[in-house]
């Protein structure tokens, strides 16, 4: 079970990067100027020299070669070079990759705590206007994009984290708060309940292990989201991320960075979607 | 009192799509014209929202970007529920194979970041267009790429049904699978597409609005909520006047109402 699930993501992985290494290698094959040497436009060159320098570039004619190097080279870390802001890929995304990763991370535990911190007073006491008040905020929440959410962080002031806690929330409270009211509703958890237990025992013992799969498959499917809302929110409130690396690269139609960036996040998302699963499967069954 | 609500919203929503629909009517100027005299002008009788930077009337190109934000979604959203339906229902009826590449493109769909997907593939799209051709493919964008979660649920729906007792009586029949994928099928997909249907509307709207704000969705001077709500990015000139707000009011306002129409645990726009 555990070996075909990993081996069942794995896969997905490596089809992402493949069909984004493809994608890349076919956008720099269509850019303007593909294959076109500057150096051919230096007048004292010779006509020998002119054709060692196009013989060079034979490699990066034949579409098969050309992929397979193109691959090679990703492999290798080497990602091209961004036509808009002229410098290697792989440097733009060593410099803004921990800017978004721990704005995202702090995002994910923030929008998390907030939303389990609201979600189990709703399983454990039967005081409805809390519950209600919550529902009321995340349903506020939820209505806002995530564009307008970096609006009033900028007009406010507040930091970048937060707005993606913010963004996060509403969706995490909802699912939770369903997941774990429907963990509470159980047969188990009511005879529990009927015996007498403690609200927290029942929730430690009973209400979290039968809600715990899904709670972390939840946690997977954040990760995409926090990194979704990332765009908006970076670009909006000028932070040095991925995101807004992404959207200036969209304006000035820089494919390849934009893909790399596309296949990076995605690569991401599938590993932590990867660890959720698995995390998953070993909670359902613990031996 | 749940149904009282959702009344409500239905009476509010349909109240705000007529609106939209009418703007051509209700709207005292067309969104493009510029009143050059009044720049930034303040609520008046003349124009009761003011005038944005460049003179428009901010109530028309409120009522107008409505009808864009509100056509263009369900749109969208239609085109990628048909989609869905036949690729989902298609995979699940087939089953093997082709299912199971249906459903691993289906997670490498679901596994991308949905703006990161939507802004690639924009910028793969010319963006010096016309406004009738952004809009275009904008709602072509959404549509396209918002097929994977519904083409999910449908194919789990065709693949429970592929094997009901009614299926099989009418396989034993002779009855050819085209003709069973559009006669028993399908039919009883209705209810599934139907609700796939309204739940991606609220979600089409925000990345609409998402898209526009980041100057990626519909082209000026096309009024669309996107791109009304840039005009928050002031912050002063919303403190001046606050009728700048009205995009962004609406905007909840009918988000709030899909939230009430729809259930709570499918509403994750």
């Amino acid at each position: 079970m555990w070996i075909r699930r990993a081996v069942q993501h794995v896969s997905l992985i490596l089809a992402t990067l493949l069909v984004g290494g493809l994608l890349g290698a076919t956008l720099v094959r269509m850019a303007p100027g593909f294959g076109v040497d500057p150096q051919e436009l230096d007048t004292r060159l010779s006509e020998a020299s002119l054709r060692a320098l196009r013989d060079s570039h034979a490699a990066e004619r034949n579409v098969l070669r050309f992929y397979a190097s193109y691959l090679a080279g990703m492999l290798r870390g080497d990602l091209g070079i961004s036509y808009s802001l002229g410098r290697p890929v792989r440097d733009l995304l060593a410099q803004r990759i921990p800017t978004t990763f721990r704005a995202v991370a702090m995002g994910l535990a923030g929008g998390w705590l907030v939303a389990l911190a609201l979600a189990l007073p709703a399983v454990l006491s039967r005081r409805r206007a809390c519950d209600r008040l919550a529902l009321t905020l995340s349903g506020t929440l939820l209505c806002l994009p995530s564009a307008v959410v970096a609006l009033l962080f900028l007009l406010l002031g507040g930091p970048v984290p937060l707005a993606l806690a913010v963004v996060v929330f509403p969706r995490v409270f909802r699912y939770s708060r369903n997941l774990l009211l429907e963990a509470a509703t159980l047969p188990h958890v009511l005879a529990a309940r009927a015996k007498g237990l403690g609200g927290l025992r029942i929730l430690a013992r009973h209400i979290w292990p039968a809600a715990a799969p899904q709670l972390l498959a939840l946690a997977g499917v954040s990760v995409n989201l926090a990194f979704g809302a990332a765009i908006p929110i970076e670009v909006v409130c000028d932070s040095p991320g991925v995101g807004q690396l992404a959207w200036q690269a969209a304006l000035a139609r820089d494919l390849p960075l934009l893909v790399n960036l596309t296949v990076l996040v995605a690569l991401v998302t599938q590993a932590a979607n990867c660890a959720a699963d698995l995390a998953a499967t070993a909670s359902r069954n613990p031996r | 009192m749940k149904n009282t609500a959702r009344h409500l919203a239905a009476g509010i929503l349909a109240l705000v799509f007529s609106a939209s629909l009418l703007a051509g009517l209700l709207s005292p100027a067309r969104y493009d014209q510029q009143f050059r005299d009044f720049p930034n002008a303040s609520p008046s009788r003349q124009f009761p929202l003011g005038t944005d930077e460049l003179g428009r009337d901010r109530l028309s190109r409120l009522l107008y970007g409505s009808r864009v934000s509100l056509l263009l979604a369900p749109a969208a959203a239609l085109l990628a529920t048909l989609l869905a339906g036949v690729l989902g229902a298609t995979a699940g009826y087939l089953g093997g194979s082709p299912e199971r590449l249906a459903a691993a493109s289906m997670d490498l769909f679901l596994s991308l970041p949905w703006l990161f997907l939507l802004v690639t593939v924009r910028a793969t799209l010319p963006l010096n267009v016309s406004p009738l051709v952004s809009l275009g493919i904008t709602f072509l964008l959404l549509g396209a790429l918002g097929w994977a979660a519904p083409a999910r649920v449908v194919r789990a729906g065709t693949a429970a049904l592929r094997d009901s007792e009614f299926i099989l009586a009418a396989r034993a029949c002779g009855c050819r699978s085209s003709r069973l994928l559009l006669r028993h099928v399908l039919p009883n997909l209705k209810p599934v597409l139907s609700a796939q249907f309204w739940i991606s509307i609220p979600v089409f709207i925000v990345s609409e609005a998402n898209l526009g704000l980041l100057g990626l969705g519909v082209a000026e001077p096309l009024p669309s909520w996107g791109n009304l709500l840039r005009e928050l990015e002031n912050y002063q000139a919303v403190l001046a006047n606050p009728c700048r707000l009205a995009p962004l009011f609406l905007l909840v306002l009918v988000m709030g109402c899909f939230q009430a129409i729809l259930p709570r645990e499918d509403f994750t726009a």
